[in-house]
């Protein structure tokens, strides 16, 4: 029998809306989390899954309400604690790594202070003993130099060490629990794999059990023992996590998973239709019923309980997961096959351009010194065809949307020329650009709440472009944006929309159809999928393949998302600090990552599969500044050559496939080297 | 760090001379000055003339102009013209007693407008929160004339407590002050509580709403240990310039209180010198209150600075 560290029974949260309903955001949720058992809760924006983490900590957001059920923790219900009871499970018992550690963190108090803040309450140290303590704690996390970090403010960590100190602090109270809560979203992928590594050393080392919440299935493959998939404030499937993933048998996860673009798998995912509802807009039935390919009649009208399914070893929520595991099997064909027409076509070259974001000094200035020679981003030289998904992929900090921004004449270029349809050079300063290459270049940006103007209708955002380049107006502009809404499957009733009455993926449709009504020639694209869901990621990955194919646009398209990328793109740029290190085709790029800093950034990405580990080979340290000589690459670079790396540029080198890196270490070496790994 | 300093300090000269620029020009150009607001209906001929002559108006505006600055940064205003005293003798005790007031005001309504700002947030719709708030809101919409005149009525008239006007020669001692500012200072701080316990409420609110305190929660620190070490520091660091704009407020702006209760002020003598074409009187005041602004700001602006560890290493950084 083992050892029970919560148990959750029945439990549903709950809000009273204006009109004075009541309305549910967990719905009899039932589950045990075991000693030692680490159990992913995974699901989209919306199902509950943050809510029910902190429910088992015993704390409810303002506005909500516990309706019915209990917590219980040591055979007291955590939810009808008094606040002094609280405080001594909190931190103590049961500890929270929490998702944006950044903003988490107090920002006037000092590292040192919020862990020793964790050990005056629950332990019973002296002051010597818990200064012993912090550093040990900073050690186990693996921060370099504790002493160091122990002075610092939470600023001047970087995202990786925030979280480290995260995790640092909910190990000081010795818990028995530990609840994370989307802890490595936000972090660059490399960051990413050693978090979830050293999670993983510290879950073994103290036999604390954890509770992960996340929506990356990735993250949730490499960490859990079981996996409850949450829907809606449902619990829809419980299970161990190789049947979870490997063998869905419920069909939300079931498409879910063929959502989620893999590198082990080429072109399109499929994507799901529709979104989950909005709370309380189910009164009965399955609240999957909507988007389930494997409805019946008798899902509208009934809902299904939680059954649990002895083969599986598994709880599921759903009439027909007999049917659907056997449907399954025929149903191979998991993606989509991406159409390729090339031509040999020039549409933009970029060509030795540099960009710095250092200020001028005002001496400088007067002496008209424009003398920066380590600027952010350094020698670009890109030449991309009509028709054709260049990508520009790298970690936070790597250039690549500075470069988007300066294509689009946002940021003035310190050196270089950028040439559009052959011999049209682009000026770097956006005002003297014609309107006319205006159009031509169109962006859609990473977060629509951001780009799309809350107090403009949904018509009044296309038509902007429309009266802008073609001077349309009356009902002919009508009838145009009507056009263009179609082309991104938004019906005419979307016209008097305000944004905020749009869904995420709703809200990048209007982008996207903002940007082609321009009808342009290139399309930058900046992280557009990263907000959205990963089923709604798949829908409008699927519907920019489509528009390109209809209209033969050329998208350069930024990315940090290496699988994404590995779907939509024909070729790939990969930047480290500003610096190409790797251009090539996709297929070539992510079959043969000849560069270092590729192979590092593929062996990080997280598989939503629990057999396939990520392989992590160089540090995860960042990197301020781009080094003043050398390769870009030298200060994590694993296979570092010696002295030369220091002091010389390396050369380009091009293999038979047509990728180009830049290392000092010949071509085919590298690839011998990394198949005999 | 002395860099910023020294910098901000260049831009404060800066401003002060174009506020001084604007002052003087706006009082050259507006029809009628000193001489005809004197003489009334004598105003032409001779007598005007001469009247120019004897105040020093004939000659052009910008000698002036000039002289007047040089005179300003040896600290010496000049003379007024209705009352052809020294500025300096007139401005003193004006100062005087309108930092009596200010400062009277400052010690008793910052406090208090903390504490209830406070107090509402962390009881944010509940009772207490209800209460102060609705309160609150209240003196901060009545007009200071209407709250000033009733709090006479009720206090001066019906209960006889404190006299209603302040009836104190312009150069009395701080002594002979106090117990007529009483109703000024109660007048002045419910419409400067209300506004800064606002502030200060929605700021606490949004600082409790933020993932730290969240976690501070959740790792087990007791509420006010919680509140005192997580909360308060991160939101009353942008109230500090709130109070610095209410305190340049108080020293120039309470014309109002000023006129209702008769208080011999800075505020009433802008409104007196400017009825009175004084334009040497205008000018002095107009760059004494900006001086006031611009230090005042200055000294919150390092002090935000100075508390927040965030543009602290911002800073050292450059």
């Amino acid at each position: 029998m083992q050892q029970v560290v919560q148990e959750i029974k029945n439990l549903s949260i709950g809000f009273t809306s204006q009109k004075g309903e009541q309305i549910s955001i967990l719905k009899n949720i039932s589950t045990i989390i075991n000693k030692g058992e680490t159990v992913g809760i995974v699901g989209e924006s919306g199902s509950g899954k943050s809510t029910l983490a902190l429910a088992m900590m015993g704390y409810v957001k303002h506005g909500l309400y516990t309706i019915s059920g209990e917590c219980i923790y040591q055979s007291n219900d955590i939810l009808k604690m008094k606040n002094r009871e609280l405080e001594n499970i909190r931190g103590r018992k049961i500890a929270m790594i929490p998702q944006n550690a950044g903003q988490s963190l107090t920002p006037n108090l000092k590292i040192g202070y919020q862990i020793d803040e964790a050990l005056r309450l629950h332990t019973n140290f002296q002051k010597e003993d818990r200064d012993v303590k912090i550093s040990e704690l900073l050690n186990k996390v693996r921060l370099p130099s504790p002493e160091t970090i122990a002075k610092r403010y939470p600023h001047e960590l970087s995202g990786g060490q925030q979280q480290r100190v995260a995790v640092a602090m909910a190990l000081a109270g010795s818990p028995d629990l530990l609840l994370l809560d989307e802890p490595t979203t936000g972090l660059d992928v490399t960051t990413q794999a050693h978090v979830l590594e050293l999670l993983n050393f510290i879950a073994k080392d103290t036999g604390t059990s954890m509770v992960y919440v996340s929506h990356d299935l990735g993250a949730i493959a490499q960490v859990s023992d079981r996996v409850i998939v949450m829907y809606s404030g449902e619990i829809v499937l419980d299970g161990p996590v190789r049947t979870i993933l490997k063998n869905p048998i419920h069909p939300y996860t079931y498409g879910l998973l063929k959502s989620i673009p893999k590198l082990t798998l080429s072109g399109l995912p499929n994507s799901m239709s529709g979104s989950q509802p909005q709370p309380g807009t189910i009164k009965e039935g399955c609240s999957f019923y909507d988007r389930c390919e494997f409805a019946e009649d008798k899902c509208k009208i009934k809902s299904p309980e939680l059954e649990f399914v002895n083969e599986f070893n598994t709880s599921v929520r759903c009439f027909n997961h007999k049917e659907l595991h056997k449907k399954k099997d025929k149903d191979k064909k998991s993606s989509k096959n991406v159409l390729r027409k090339l031509t040999k076509n020039e549409i933009l070259d970029i060509s030795s351009v540099s960009i710095s974001y250092a200020k001028q000094k005002f001496i400088e200035q007067l002496l008209n010194k424009i003398d920066d020679t380590n600027p952010t981003v350094k020698d670009i030289n890109i030449k991309i065809d009509k028709g054709e998904t260049l990508a520009l992929v790298g970690e936070s900090g790597s250039g690549k949307s500075t470069i988007l921004k300066s294509i689009a004449g946002l940021i003035k270029a310190k050196d270089g020329i950028i040439k559009f349809d052959k011999n049209k050079i682009l000026s770097s300063d956006l005002k003297k650009r014609e309107a006319n290459y205006l159009r031509a270049i169109q962006l859609i940006f990473q977060n629509p709440d951001e780009s799309l103007n809350p107090n403009h209708t949904v018509e009044e955002i296309v038509s902007q472009p429309l009266k802008l380049y073609f001077g349309l107006s009356g009902n002919e502009l009508k009838q145009k944006i009507i056009e263009v809404l179609k082309k991104v499957r938004l019906g005419e009733f979307y016209l008097t929309r305000y944004p905020r009455q749009l869904s995420g993926g709703e809200k990048q449709r209007v982008a996207v159809a903002r940007a082609f009504a321009a009808k342009p020639d290139i399309i930058l694209c900046d992280e557009v999928t990263s907000a959205l869901d990963v089923s709604v990621q798949a829908a409008v990955l699927n519907l920019l393949q489509e528009l390109k194919e209809d209209f033969g646009t050329t998208y350069i398209f930024v990315s940090h998302d290496l699988a994404v990328v590995k779907a939509i793109s024909d070729r790939v740029a990969v930047l480290y600090q500003g610096r190409l290190c790797e251009i090539g085709p996709s297929e070539s790029v992510y079959k043969f990552p000849s560069h270092p800093y590729t192979e590092v950034l593929l062996g990080a990405v997280l598989e939503p599969d629990p057999d396939i580990k990520p392989k992590l080979v160089a540090e995860d340290i960042v990197e301020e500044k781009p080094p003043e000589k050398g390769c870009s690459f030298q200060g994590r670079c694993p296979r570092l050559l010696g002295q030369i790396c220091k002091t010389d540029v390396p050369p380009w080198q091009i293999d038979e496939n047509g990728n180009a890196i830049r290392c000092h270490i010949k071509i085919n070496d590298l690839k011998n080297q990394q198949i005999s790994n | 760090m002395l860099i910023l300093v020294l910098k901000r300090i260049l831009l404060g000269f800066i401003t002060l001379f174009i506020v001084s620029l604007i002052t003087f020009v706006g009082v050259e150009v507006l029809p009628g000055d000193a001489c005809t607001t004197y003489l009334e209906r004598e105003a032409y001929g001779a007598a005007l003339e001469a009247c120019y002559k004897r105040l020093g108006l004939d000659i052009p505006a910008y000698e002036r102009y000039i002289s007047w600055a040089i005179g300003v940064i040896q600290g010496d205003f000049g003379y007024s013209l209705s009352g052809e005293m020294k500025i300096n003798d007139v401005l003193g005790p004006r100062v005087k007693n309108s930092l009596v007031l200010a400062s009277a005001s400052i010690l008793i309504g910052i406090p208090i407008a903390l504490l209830l700002g406070i107090i509402t947030a962390l009881w944010r719709d509940k009772m207490p929160d209800i209460i102060i708030s609705t309160f609150t809101i209240f003196s901060m919409t009545i007009p200071e004339f209407i709250s000033a005149t009733l709090l006479i009525l009720i206090v001066a008239i019906w209960l006889e407590w404190l006299p209603g006007i302040v009836i104190v020669p312009t150069g009395a001692s701080i002594s002979e002050l106090l117990p007529n500012i009483i109703l000024p200072v109660v007048a002045i701080s419910m419409i400067m509580t209300a506004h800064m316990a606002r502030m200060v409420r929605s700021s606490v609110i949004q600082v409790m709403a933020s993932d730290y305190v969240q976690m501070a929660i959740l790792k087990g620190v007791p509420y006010w240990k919680m509140v005192f070490k997580h909360v308060l520091p991160n939101a009353l660091l942008p109230a500090i310039n709130v109070v610095a704009l209410t305190i340049a407020w108080l020293l120039g702006g309470v014309v109002v209180t000023e006129v209702v209760f008769n208080y011999p002020g800075l505020g009433r003598l802008v409104i007196e010198s400017i009825s009175n074409r004084d334009l040497p009187v205008v000018q002095a005041l107009a760059i004494i209150l900006a001086s006031i602004y611009v230090i005042i700001n200055l000294i919150a602006d390092l002090l935000t600075l100075m508390l927040n560890p965030r543009l602290k290493s911002l800073q050292i950084k450059k």
